[in-house]
């Protein structure tokens, strides 16, 4: 076995073996830890000596390891006595249900509002995605020890606070599964709009919060937003192939080759926007709606842009940002007109609500450029190219300010 | 992160050993595919009926011909699919050993290219796209 096979068992295992270590010390932190240490030992000793059920020699080495650490602790025998006493954790005895419930708390646990986002994003990533360290650091473009300590002090902060490992209360139950959600989706809009560096897009890190939103509905299916946000990403994600030229440069929605949308994930995105859709579209629900519109038009000109701006205005009132209001203005202009849309752009300007955003300059030398008042376009063109961080992003909006002449 | 799909592989024994004991793979496989669907990985599966049910197009001669099973010389016959999208082929290796198959059969993990792995200009692309377009949407 080599060091992907050893992953290979990890990724799919990783989870599951945190969880029910958790469930038994009561310790997160220590949970995690001896996990690690069992995977750390795998990667040594599996190459030399294959075992014959992986699964659940990982599961006894991470037992073992959290007996050890708990020994270490004298002040906490009676956990070790309780530990002792129940000597075998069997994979076949594990109940399935009990299960599930062990790996949404997981999930709860790693998105705690305790946590700062970089930390709860960090610890979704290792501990329910079952990333190494050296996987997230490669995915956010940090160095490993920042990753390292970002995930050393989630732990301490958890224990310090006391955090419970089970299913947040009614009361908080709805709170808490939107920082759930809103951690998938940070890590995939990491994914699909690198926020810095010279690729645009991310696909592998995409993957992951796609991966990890399809657990999430699977575990909750009966929470619309959990299908909204899952439908957003798998339809976001099906523009990816078109999404760069084969230089990497950015190819912009109406420029792309819809033949090589990914058809297959636009079914699977379609069919969650129907789920999410039982008790009125919430605010990732109503984002992939929106991507469904362009998903099923044949062209720019052929999509339904009355519907967008519907749909942009159900989401400026359920979740009001600048943002939302900038993607209302684009889509005004292709249902309306470019001066119905720059005037939606001005009115956010005039409240400087998007301060410093590359996003205002582009969406408004765009609109200016369509008017056919070139000089003003070319302005806003060149602000929003020094104001802009992605490097492809960059160089498509100089070229097209230089050739507004 | 890849799509791959297992791809069942069996011989008349082991059809007949899996008929024999059909309840408890499907109940097994139940279980494998919930397994897959929780990890986010599963994307379909299907199986297929008896292989004597079924009919071989021929193209070896100038017209297609069509003739019942079974099918000459082939030993090893498609069985069904799980279609999964993992991080890696190891993964899908992984998630193959554990596919509830009756001691005999034979897994095949092949990897499905992406859409952005087609050529821009392959014919066969356009013509799809082509299609795509006349028919409406998707």
């Amino acid at each position: 076995m080599g060091t992907a096979d050893v992953e290979a068992v990890w990724r799919i295992e990783s989870a599951r073996i945190v969880a029910v270590l958790t469930r038994f010390t009561g310790d997160f932190g220590l949970a995690e830890d001896a996990a690690q240490e069992a995977v750390a030992e795998a990667l040594v000793s599996w190459p030399l000596a294959a075992p014959a059920d992986p699964v659940g020699w990982l599961m006894a080495t991470a037992r073992r390891r959290a007996i050890d650490a708990i020994r270490r602790r004298t002040a906490l025998r009676d956990r070790y006595a309780l530990l002792a006493a129940d000597e075998e954790i069997d994979a076949e005895d594990i109940d399935p249900d009990k299960i599930d419930d062990d790996l949404l708390a997981l999930m709860f646990v790693s998105c705690h509002p305790v946590l700062s986002r970089e930390a709860r994003v960090a610890l979704t990533l290792r501990v329910v995605g079952g990333l190494s360290t050296e996987e997230i650091a490669r995915a956010f473009l940090v160095p490993v020890p920042t990753v390292q300590a970002r995930i050393t002090r989630a732990k301490k902060t958890i224990a310090a606070a006391g955090v419970p490992f089970e299913l947040p209360p009614a009361g908080e139950r709805r709170e808490r599964l939107d920082a759930v959600l809103s951690v998938l989706y940070v890590i995939f809009t990491e994914g699909s709009t690198a926020t810095s560096g010279h690729r645009l897009l991310r696909p592998d890190v995409a993957y992951e919060a796609i991966r990890l939103a399809r657990t999430l509905a699977a575990l909750q299916p009966h929470e619309p937003e959990v299908h909204g946000l899952l439908a957003l990403c798998e339809l976001t994600a099906a523009r990816f192939p078109a999404r760069t030229g084969q230089d990497g440069s950015p190819v912009l929605l109406a420029d792309q080759d819809r033949r090589r949308w990914d058809f297959s994930a636009i079914r699977r995105g379609l069919a969650a926007l129907t789920k999410a859709s039982v008790r009125g579209l919430g605010p990732y629900g109503l984002q992939a709606a929106i991507a469904a519109a362009h998903a099923s038009a044949p062209s720019v000109e052929e999509t339904d842009w009355d519907r967008i701006v519907v749909l942009y205005e159900a989401l400026g009132r359920v979740a009001p940002s600048p943002v939302v209001e900038l993607n209302r203005a684009v889509a005004v202009a292709m249902a309306s007109g470019p001066a119905q849309g720059l005037a939606i752009v001005d009115e956010l300007i005039a409240s400087d609500r998007l301060p410093g955003s590359h996003l205002v300059p582009t969406v408004r030398g765009e609109l200016l450029a369509r008017l056919g008042r070139r000089p003003e376009a070319r302005a806003e063109l060149e602000l929003a190219a020094r104001l802009c961080a992605n490097q492809r992003e960059r160089s498509v909006l100089l070229r097209k300010a230089a050739a507004l002449g | 992160m890849s799509k791959y799909m297992l791809i069942m592989r069996g011989t008349d024994e082991t059809n007949a050993a899996m008929m024999a004991s059909i309840d408890e793979l499907m109940a097994t496989t139940r279980r494998f595919i919930e397994e897959t669907v929780k990890a986010g990985v599963f994307l379909a599966a299907e199986g297929l009926d008896e292989p004597g049910k079924g009919v071989v197009v021929d193209f070896s001669g100038e017209t297609p011909v069509v003739t019942d099973g079974p099918y000459g010389e082939t030993k090893e016959l498609f069985g069904g699919f799980f279609l999964l999208d993992v991080a890696s082929k190891e993964e899908a290796v992984e998630w193959a050993k554990r596919v509830p198959a009756v001691r005999g059969s034979k897994i095949e993990v092949r990897r499905v290219p992406g859409e952005d792995e087609v050529p821009q200009d392959n014919g066969a692309f356009v013509k799809e796209g082509a299609l795509r377009e006349s028919s409406g949407r998707i």
